[in-house]
């Protein structure tokens, strides 16, 4: 298989997936009970990728840089602060401790 | 969390700017792996989905065979399908959901589910999907048009940033029991399965927490 093949077969096998959920919601009527459980589905996920893009990489630990940087947005997070607020402050703790050595 | 439309569209801009750094980083790793800069750029505009972008030029940059990549990247990618189940109603029914299925993303996800009426979930929805689009985009061509000139992102700690963002964005909806609890058991099995099984299965097999959100609708 070509390299461009698999791109184009990725981006439609993407595009499916991405499509599949509006299409079968539609077609089928969600009772409010399935509609809570896909809300937590959704829930579920995102904090499982909260979690391991935070923490991990590969199989392995993400670092220490990266882990402290969500941990110092997550306390803004938790205390209210402003969106941007905690973005910049998850970025500028992860680059402060790599430009200390940390990593 | 945010008072009025424009604010959420700030913070939209925001995350934007942050993805059009990763999107260049992918850009010159592409091109650096030996992709020409127009497969770089065929994958950032068909594929969007950066985390298995990289899984792809990472199997092919370590010799890897195109059919492992593209296993490894739908793998990583089946997660979309049950999050266009949860917000179905948000990318809307018509014609409107062809365009918007493209858009569905981890962070027009959370964006749209932090909101709480359905006018400003639709807003978050759409602003966020069509502006990441753009950044995702745009940093790409320029990093693959500059590879080898430009830094490294985690040197300004973006790889913080991206976490850090999608979890102020699912706070808001920990507010029941249930919430917490299936969110604190996701976390947990995504962690340990990590090690485990491959990209993306992980993510997948954290719904196994659903089971702790059963009784007691909060």
């Amino acid at each position: 298989m070509s390299v461009w093949v698999a791109v184009l077969a990725l981006a439609a096998g993407t595009y499916a997936l991405r499509l599949a959920g509006p299409l079968l919601a539609q077609r089928l009527t969600v009772p409010v009970r399935v509609q809570r459980m896909l809300g937590l589905a959704a829930t579920a996920m995102l904090a499982a990728l909260v979690t391991t893009a935070a923490l991990t990489d590969g199989s392995g630990f993400g670092g220490w840089a990266r882990a402290a940087g969500v941990a110092v947005g997550a306390m803004a997070a938790w205390r209210r602060s402003p969106f941007v607020v905690v973005v910049v402050l998850a970025a500028v703790t992860a680059a402060a401790l790599r430009a200390l050595g940390v990593e | 969390m945010w008072r009025t439309e424009a604010d959420l569209l700030g913070d939209v801009l925001a995350l934007a700017a942050a993805i059009t750094l990763v999107g260049a980083s992918f850009g010159a790793l592409a091109v650096t792996a030996g992709l020409p800069v127009w497969l770089a750029m065929a994958m950032s505009l068909l594929v969007f989905a950066g985390g298995s972008q990289f899984l792809v030029v990472g199997v092919l940059a370590a010799g890897g065979s195109p059919l492992a990549g593209l296993v490894g990247g739908l793998l990583v990618n089946a997660r979309h399908l049950p999050f266009g189940l949860a917000i179905a109603d948000v990318i809307g029914c018509g014609p409107v959901r062809w365009l918007g299925a493209h858009l569905l993303i981890d962070e027009s996800t959370a964006f749209a589910r932090a909101q709480d009426e359905p006018h400003r979930a639709r807003l978050a929805f759409w602003s966020s999907g069509i502006a990441l689009f753009v950044g995702w985009n745009v940093g790409t061509l320029v990093g693959a048009i500059a590879a080898g000139r430009i830094g490294e992102p985690e040197a300004f700690g973006i790889d913080a940033a991206f976490p850090a963002a999608l979890l102020a964005l699912l706070l808001p909806g920990l507010r029941g029991a249930a919430d917490r609890r299936v969110a604190a058991g996701a976390a947990a099995i995504a962690l340990l399965a990590t090690p485990l099984l491959p990209a993306g299965l992980p993510v997948l097999a954290a719904l196994a927490a659903l089971g702790l959100g059963r009784e007691s609708a909060s």
